[in-house]
């Protein structure tokens, strides 16, 4: 009697041990009345129940979402037209990123343009050199007068140039990077033969395709920042669906609390309603983006060929669809979440 | 089987509640809980599953001390217990079939056996015709039988009714009464609270009075009713 409290206090929480609390909880499990011995059906194994209970409650947020279809189609195409954006931009940036690898891969060239007073040995001497190093895939030597000839043969001016007293022209060493070799590494290359005494210039036909690089690292560092937007956006757009919905049942809510669900059970179809707005949400984000690349085919394809080349768009893919939904799904589960975290275990019936 | 010692309850702004009430209901009993309104028969029933909290006292049900039972473990003590309210409280969008379904539902009944124990719970209240009406379109007194078909379809060992008669005519609220009647026959312990003295005694069972929150009297069931 001891832990009686006095009359009018508030009843203190006295702690108990692991065994008296299983034992309530048996005590209210086998609680039946007087002519009920045993149940008339058996109880469900525990891990058939919870597959049984996600099963319910999917049911009913499918239910639900079909109760009020027009809400539900406008939230997949918000949160679709979110997921749809970066993705978008992301195959986009692939496909360029295909393009200028193609022409990344004719391998940049340096050229050379030594001192003229320079000696054939000694140019051999410095071709030999270069190709010692393992950054340089080739090096070829044009002399002065190979390349008067070539001048002379491919313009018109074989007059003018018979003129000359002397060969004008210096000799040249053309090295091909090594494939492998970053952008960066190519252009500090480059500087270090420019510094060397026998070469008067250097000319590194790649500068252009480096900026391109560097421009498509910022827009994939902006990508990047879109992307996170979006999804926090997508996250916020389902929660605050998801926390309407709650809002407007919280009549249900507080009926079905009354008459024994729990928390769990309450909040289980919510957030299967986010899981279902997320995942039909990048679905249509992906057909968007197919659409778009359907559409962008024949376009893309005349400018390809304006080009003399061909290339065809390509989509996400497989993997990266996975991701999409994956991503998706999980969005809209994270914004369902949030929504009813705290909210529903703070209905309580009355 | 449910034993109030000494159980108070204020509500905030001082509305009235109970004050020190003791009082035991024996297993399968069926108690009348009478008394004007305000004078606690509400409190006293929802404090039973825990809709409210006690302040002062200690409440045992089914061996199971309510003010200490972990949050997590009072929806498991409501599927234990059956109750209808007052104003139905029934899901308005549902057909009756699926509102007398849900108790059976939370606690993952399976849908053959749910189907057959709706339609037994809808046959016992007479209402087995109207499983596909939406709850607003019954009448009163089907809303609250609709309100029982739901608190006794999980054969709960206890049943409370907050004012099941409350704005039936006589007729009706008799047949009401017999019904909870039915259920103590079969072993569930009945509580039920009703402002209408004169209808309670007519069933010749344990009534309890209630007066500012207080026991005013306890009325022993007549022998040979």
């Amino acid at each position: 009697m001891a832990r009686r409290p006095a009359r009018g206090a508030t009843p203190r929480r006295v702690q108990r041990s692991r065994g008296e609390r299983r034992q309530e909880r048996a005590l209210l499990q086998r609680w039946r009345r007087g002519s009920e011995k045993t149940r008339s059906s058996t109880p469900l194994s525990p891990p058939l129940l919870y597959g049984v209970r996600h099963l319910q409650a999917a049911r009913t947020a499918l239910g639900r979402l079909a109760s009020s279809l027009v809400h539900s189609v406008l939230t997949v195409a918000v949160v679709g037209i979110a997921l749809a954006l970066p993705a978008a931009l992301w195959v986009a940036l692939e496909n360029i990123e295909r393009v200028t690898g193609g022409w990344q891969e004719g391998a940049p060239q340096i050229s050379l343009f030594l001192e003229r007073d320079l000696s054939d040995g000694a140019v051999m001497n410095l071709a030999a050199q270069l190709r010692q190093r393992t950054e340089v895939a080739e090096v070829r030597v044009i002399t002065p007068e190979e390349a008067l000839a070539e001048l002379q043969a491919e313009t018109e001016m074989q007059q003018a140039l018979a003129l000359l007293d002397e060969n004008p022209l210096p000799p040249v060493v053309v090295l091909t990077v090594a494939a492998q070799l970053e952008p960066t590494a190519v252009a500090r290359l480059a500087e270090g033969l420019a510094g060397q005494a026998q070469v008067a210039q250097m000319r590194l036909d790649q500068e252009w395709v480096e900026r391109l690089h560097a421009l498509m690292t910022l827009v994939e560092r902006a990508l990047l920042a879109i992307a996170l937007l979006l999804a926090v956006a997508v996250v916020l757009v389902v929660g605050n669906t998801i926390r309407l919905t709650v809002e407007s049942r919280r009549e249900e809510i507080e009926i079905i609390k009354l008459i024994g669900g729990s928390n769990g059970f309450v909040r289980r179809p919510f957030l299967y309603e986010g899981l279902v707005y997320g995942l039909l949400g990048g679905t249509g984000a992906w057909m968007l983006i197919e659409v778009g690349r359907w559409s962008l085919q024949t376009p893309v394809q005349q400018l390809a060929a304006s080009y003399g080349t061909s290339h065809t768009l390509t989509g996400l893919g497989f993997e990266n669809t996975v991701w999409l939904l994956l991503g998706a799904a999980l969005f809209g589960l994270l914004g369902a979440w949030i929504a009813v975290a705290r909210h529903i275990a703070a209905i309580e019936p009355a | 089987m449910i034993h109030f010692e000494r159980v108070s309850k204020r509500y905030r702004g001082g509305r009235s509640g109970l004050h020190g009430l003791s009082l035991l209901i024996g297993e399968g009993e069926l108690v009348f809980i009478t008394g004007h309104s305000g004078a606690g028969k509400s409190t006293l029933l929802r404090l039973i599953p825990r809709l409210e909290r006690l302040s002062g006292g200690r409440l045992m049900v089914a061996g199971v001390d309510i003010a200490q039972l972990p949050k997590r473990r009072v929806p498991l003590l409501r599927q234990r217990i059956g109750v209808t309210f007052q104003d139905h409280r029934l899901l308005r969008d549902r057909t009756v079939l699926d509102n007398v379904a849900l108790p059976l539902v939370i606690s993952g009944v399976p849908y053959r056996e749910r189907l057959r124990r709706v339609r037994a719970a809808l046959d016992k209240v007479g209402l087995l015709d109207k499983e596909r009406a939406y709850p607003p379109t019954l009448s009163g007194g089907e809303q609250q039988r609709v309100g029982i078909a739901r608190a006794v379809v999980n054969r709960p060992p206890v049943l409370l009714a907050d004012e099941p008669t409350g704005n039936l005519d006589p007729q009706l609220s008799a047949e009401i009464m017999q019904l909870f009647a039915s259920f103590q026959e079969v072993g569930t312990t009945v509580l039920i609270a009703t402002h209408d003295h004169r209808l309670a005694a007519t069933f010749g069972r344990r009534m309890v009075e209630l007066r500012h929150g207080e026991l005013a009297a306890d009325y022993p069931a007549q022998e040979g009713i």
